[in-house]
């Protein structure tokens, strides 16, 4: 008895083992439940749908089916391992794990088992620096840049001095959240403009505490960079005590729906930061729908279609297929291993024809990588919530960050990270 | 039939009080060490290291060291994922700080520190007893996981207050960092887990461990024959955070590879170890490797079964999977309220008398 | 006045009105432990459990509706209607209810008599059961729960402020809320326990369980009955808390801002939930606003435990918790 149920776990436990297949696989590290399950369901239905929509419509990449494959990481970093260790056999091409804990966790696993590893908008921002790190991708943009661009933006409105002018950051007390301050304290030193910092423990139901200092210290303008309930909550104390919206400016992650439709209309005017459109205008969600949603192939419940981090796993989607698309070119054949799959990223070139060509004109800014430059040329824009039409809008152009305060930073990270752990630089 | 007294003769009082009595349970025991030690480190794959074993084996000396403090001494604690926090990046800054010198070095020297916060979050025990004395351990918990967020000494200035461990090796074989393999990690490990459940079996059969015991059962009566509860109490906060404290060490240098204080250590770690040494039995060492393995693979194991074989949809899995543990969990209690160790316990009485049980 | 005064005193009120919000997580605690001696660890996730089922039954989602569509392939996700919030509150209240007997009848009614460790581990299996129902039945996305409460900052009070003081004081219409209902809960469960036959049963069982039950007192319906309390007063800190932050999985996780509160208040004293939520709030909120932003912030979690620790030193049965007789 003892004997057969061992056995029978051996057998459920070695699932996990590789099969090989004439197939390009995509698998999406996922999080639909945990304490972020609800940022993370709709990033992953953006992300499978438009795979799925690949091959449906085009019979994959290249004419190689696309296999999708979904492993549940709760955000967890042990889970996250489990996940890694469960698909690296099995030639995934790309990994995103939309969670900067498991990406620092995964820098340096990839980079020993040559799998590429894109981190859009998140992650270990100097993993921008490809002389150093050569499996990892932040493109089109980086923390870093965010902070840059809010800045600009704030600028802009002012015209172009700050000084003396009170910024707060309101930030997740993590990893996450505390990548930006250097940025941000170099460029305050620049501006001139005074930074104070706010942390909120994770989950962050409970902010009382820092928006009275808010209200206190009453900042010109307050930043944010939260995830999960903390943004919903924080936009709700900032509406309870009356803090101008437009002056209230979240990252990409902090302006999803998900954190102003549980504030109601105290929400209004909220802005954030934004690295691609959103909204239902786009060609390719009438492909979208004849294929997928329609033909009842949907990732998840098919209720996430044209939210703003639906919109972002597509993107993630789009831009991981062209340097599929890149790769098998590179290579000259269809089937791509891991390995070619990084050269395809390396070569990327994203364009306007090659966005509308995907059905998403003006999605985001085009963007090159070189084998120097994995994080592209950091180009964001601002968008703002209207409560009563429920949508958000942009209202801004493209803004592109201080590309010389962030490559110098980056380059202090990046060698810090290569002495460390030896790493000689590449790309010469 | 072949798991019973009968035959064995002990001539000796050390014969007497060792460990595995019955001959049949010292032969399985040795059989498990063989196979531990010579044939599963050829045959492990990454997967079945990095998934299954390494993190059982770890969470087994967590548990084991927590064991030790609730399980024998009766002093609740919840700062478990905060003394790992001491561990691992005690370990960090050692291994940062002096590279030459060897990691398993660090990991011991690394538990040590553990040991002494330990004793010294410890002190309010004396006072406060039962579930309030959880409030303590609380506060070191949050306590030690803001200062290691906050403090940017302790991870080197790095930008986002990660922590990295870079490539250490151990006779010419990586046993940190990403080029590792899975045998040698898995083995660091199990000598570790071995050496220190050794250990731990020891101490509690000793005096250490009946000093624990009474001071657990009845303070005050223990205090009248003589057990000092200062130098128990201390004691046993001590050793239970050293063993923790490796367990951090190891959790963060070999397991992980990278870790962030409030993700890898928080609440939830010390809600989990506990949780483990509950479900294996309290005080029992067998009990600490049962709970480690329960809340270890089990998850693992199902997912594997619901999206694996069946196909389901991720998230729907990861919610069955916490019905179904939540349910096993109720549904031992009810078949056998003491712990996975008193059901083994129970199952080698019945082994004992069969087949002819009456 | 000076400034620093008027901002203690504006964040001395704001803290004891967050430390009400925590006092009514602790509350269902306290009554459980009282009436059973039962550490209830799902506490926190039955808060959640009752805010997702009233906000199912709002806006009228079929339970269940993703097994069922990947079972049966089907596409439901809506009966279709919306619900008025009393009728929705009224109905979700019973679920509690059935969900106090079926726990009673699955698992409690096999571990009587066992020890308070044993029954604290059986909430454990409890909580990951309801979190898992809870996603299964509902789903795991955010959602809005709207029961009518007002939020936002209270103009009267405002503006009668900034009358007499020159600086408006903030104080959220929400925590108004929430107070009232805190005390109008506390009152009612103390004359529940004080005058009425229910009542003096509930306290005859947590006195001693043999004697209670040698005078034919029903331990299990005596148990249905704290459980279901236990089960609307984590409806009452869901709304409360949902109502403040959204439903979601993070809703369950409350349990652990009412530890403190309860270590200090006592495990037994439901006047001491409150008067230790407060102590609690205001302790941390404004040791947070002067000391903490000097040394990086974020110090509310680790300092509500120091605080209680410090009282525990003092007092080491908590607050208003029972004398500790110690006997050899």
């Amino acid at each position: 008895m003892t004997l057969r149920l061992a056995a029978a776990m051996v057998a459920a436990l070695a699932v996990g083992a590789p099969a090989m297949a004439q197939d390009l696989h995509f698998p999406s590290l996922s999080y639909r439940t945990g304490p972020f399950g609800a940022s993370g369901t709709p990033f992953a239905d953006g992300y499978q749908d438009y795979l799925t929509l690949l091959n449906e419509r085009d019979g994959g990449i290249g004419g190689v089916k696309i296999r999708q494959t979904e492993c549940e990481t709760a955000y967890n970093t042990e889970k996250g391992v489990e996940c890694y260790e469960s698909i690296k056999g099995d030639n995934p091409l790309i990994l995103q794990p939309l969670s900067t804990g498991i990406t620092y966790q995964l820098i340096p696993k990839v980079t020993a088992d040559g799998i590429p590893l894109h981190t859009m908008g998140y992650g270990r921002t100097s993993g921008k620096d490809g002389t150093v790190f050569a499996n990892v991708f932040n493109y089109p943009a980086n923390y870093w840049d965010g902070a840059s661009i809010a800045i600009k933006y704030i600028l802009s409105e002012n015209g172009d001095n700050i000084e003396g002018k009170k910024i707060s950051l309101v930030y997740h007390n993590s990893a996450y959240g505390k990548e930006p301050i250097r940025t941000l304290e170099e460029l305050a030193k620049q501006h001139k403009f005074e930074l104070i910092l706010l942390p909120v423990d994770s989950p962050g139901q409970e902010q009382k505490s820092q928006w009275l200092q808010i209200r206190r210290d009453k900042p010109d303008y307050v930043l944010m960079w939260g995830w999960g309930v903390m943004n919903a909550t924080a936009i709700q104390e900032a509406a309870n005590i009356r803090y101008p919206m437009d002056h209230f400016i979240g990252i990409w992650w902090s302006g999803s729906e998900n954190d102003v439709l549980p504030v109601g209309d105290g929400a209004n005017g909220y802005k954030s930061l934004a690295m691609h459109g959103t909204g239902m205008e786009y060609p390719v969600y009438a492909d979208l729908k004849k294929y997928v949603t329609d033909a009842g192939k949907a990732a998840g419940a098919g209720d996430q279609v044209g939210s703003v981090l639906y919109s972002r796993g597509m993107y993630a989607a789009m831009l991981a297929a062209e340097a599929a698309k890149k790769a098998q070119e590179l290579a000259g054949t269809a089937n791509i291993t891991p390995a070619q799959m990084r050269d395809g990223m390396e070569a990327l070139e994203i364009t306007e024809e090659i966005m509308a060509a995907n059905g998403l004109p003006n999605f985001g800014h085009p963007f090159k990588v070189t084998c120097q430059n994995h994080g592209g040329e950091g180009y964001g824009l601002v968008q703002q919530w209207d409560a009563t039409a429920k949508k958000w809008s942009l209202i801004t152009d493209w803004i592109q960050s201080d590309q010389a305060l962030i490559d110098r930073l980056v380059a202090e990270d990046s060698a810090a990270f290569a002495a460390e752990n030896n790493i000689a630089k590449r790309c010469n | 039939m072949f798991y019973r007294e009968a035959g064995d003769f002990s001539t000796t009082y050390r014969d007497d009080s060792q460990t595995f009595p019955i001959r049949f349970d010292r032969y399985r025991y040795y059989a498990v060490l063989a196979v531990a030690f010579g044939v599963i480190p050829f045959i492990i794959n990454d997967y079945w290291a990095s998934a299954v074993l390494v993190p059982f084996l770890i969470y087994a000396i967590a548990a084991i060291g927590l064991n030790i403090l609730v399980g024998y001494c009766g002093q609740v604690s919840l700062g478990t994922g905060g003394f790992m926090a001491v561990g691992a990046y005690a370990c960090y800054k050692l291994m940062t700080a002096f590279p030459d010198v060897s990691i398993l070095i660090h990991v011991l020297l690394a538990g040590g520190i553990t040991a002494a916060v330990g004793v010294l979050f410890g002190l309010p025990s004396l006072r406060i007893k039962g579930f309030y004395l959880a409030v303590a351990t609380l506060a070191a918990q949050f306590f030690l996981v803001w200062l290691f967020n906050k403090v940017p000494w302790f991870y080197n200035y790095s930008a986002s207050g990660q922590i990295s461990a870079p490539e250490r090796t151990v006779l010419g074989y990586a046993v940190t960092g990403a080029n590792a393999s899975a045998s040698v990690k898995y083995l660091v490990c199990l000598i570790f887990c071995f050496a220190l459940a050794w250990l731990a079996r020891n101490l509690t059969r000793g005096a250490a461990g009946r000093k624990w015991m009474a001071i657990r059962d009845m303070d005050i009566a223990a205090e009248i024959i003589g057990v000092n509860p200062l130098r128990a109490k201390l004691s046993a906060f001590a050793v239970s955070s050293f063993f923790v404290g490796v367990a951090g060490a190891l959790f963060f240098s070999v397991y992980l590879g990278a870790a962030e204080v409030g993700e890898s250590f928080g609440i939830d770690k010390s809600f989990l170890v506990l949780f483990m040494i509950i479900i294996g039995g309290l005080g029992s060492i067998f009990g600490s490797f049962a709970g480690a393995a329960f809340l270890v693979l089990l998850p693992v194991l199902l997912k594997n079964v619901l999206v694996g074989q069946f196909g389901w949809p991720t998230d729907l899995a990861a919610h069955l999977q916490l019905m179904i543990v939540g349910a096993l969990i109720i549904v031992f209690l009810i078949a056998e309220p003491h712990g996975l160790a008193q059901l083994w316990r129970v199952a080698k009485e019945k082994l004992r008398l069969w087949p002819f049980p009456h | 006045m000076p400034d620093w005064v008027l901002y203690a005193t504006e964040v001395t009120m704001n803290g004891l009105m967050a430390g009400v919000m925590y006092a009514l997580v602790a509350l269902g605690f306290v009554l459980i432990f009282k009436a059973s001696g039962i550490f209830n660890y799902a506490q926190g996730v039955m808060a959640l459990f009752a805010a997702l089922t009233l906000v199912g039954f709002q806006d009228g989602q079929v339970p269940f509706a993703h097994l069922i569509n990947v079972i049966f392939g089907t596409d439901v996700h809506h009966f279709g209607w919306t619900m008025p919030s009393i009728v929705a509150i009224g109905l979700t209240a019973v679920v509690m209810v059935a969900m106090a007997i079926l726990i009673e009848r699955l698992v409690l009614k096999h571990l009587v008599n066992q020890e308070p460790i044993i029954l604290f581990m059986a909430t454990i299996g409890l909580a990951y059961f309801l979190e898992g129902l809870g996603d299964v039945m509902w789903g795991a996305d955010i959602k809005k729960l709207d029961v009518g409460l007002p939020q936002g900052i209270s103009d009267t009070i405002d503006g009668f402020t900034y009358d007499a003081f020159g600086y408006g004081f903030f104080i959220d219409r929400l925590d108004i809320v929430a107070t009232v209902v805190a005390a109008a809960l506390v009152l009612a469960l103390m004359a529940f326990s004080q005058y009425t036959k229910y009542g003096r049963a509930l306290r005859a069982v947590a006195d001693d369980h043999q004697a209670a039950l040698s005078v034919g007192i029903s331990l299990r319906f005596v148990w249905v009955l704290v459980w279901s309390i236990a089960g609307f007063v984590a409806l009452v800190a869901g709304i409360m808390w949902g109502s403040k932050s959204g439903v979601q999985f993070s809703l369950s996780l409350i349990a652990l801002k009412a530890l403190p509160v309860l270590m200090l208040g006592g495990f037994t004293s439901i006047p001491g939930a409150i008067v230790g939520g407060l102590i609690i709030g205001m302790g941390e909120k404004l040791f947070e606003f002067f000391i903490g932003s000097m040394v990086g912030g974020a110090t509310e979690n680790w300092f509500a435990y120091v605080l209680a620790l410090i009282f525990l030193v003092f007092r080491p049965q908590g607050l208003f918790g029972e004398r500790i007789i110690e006997r050899v």
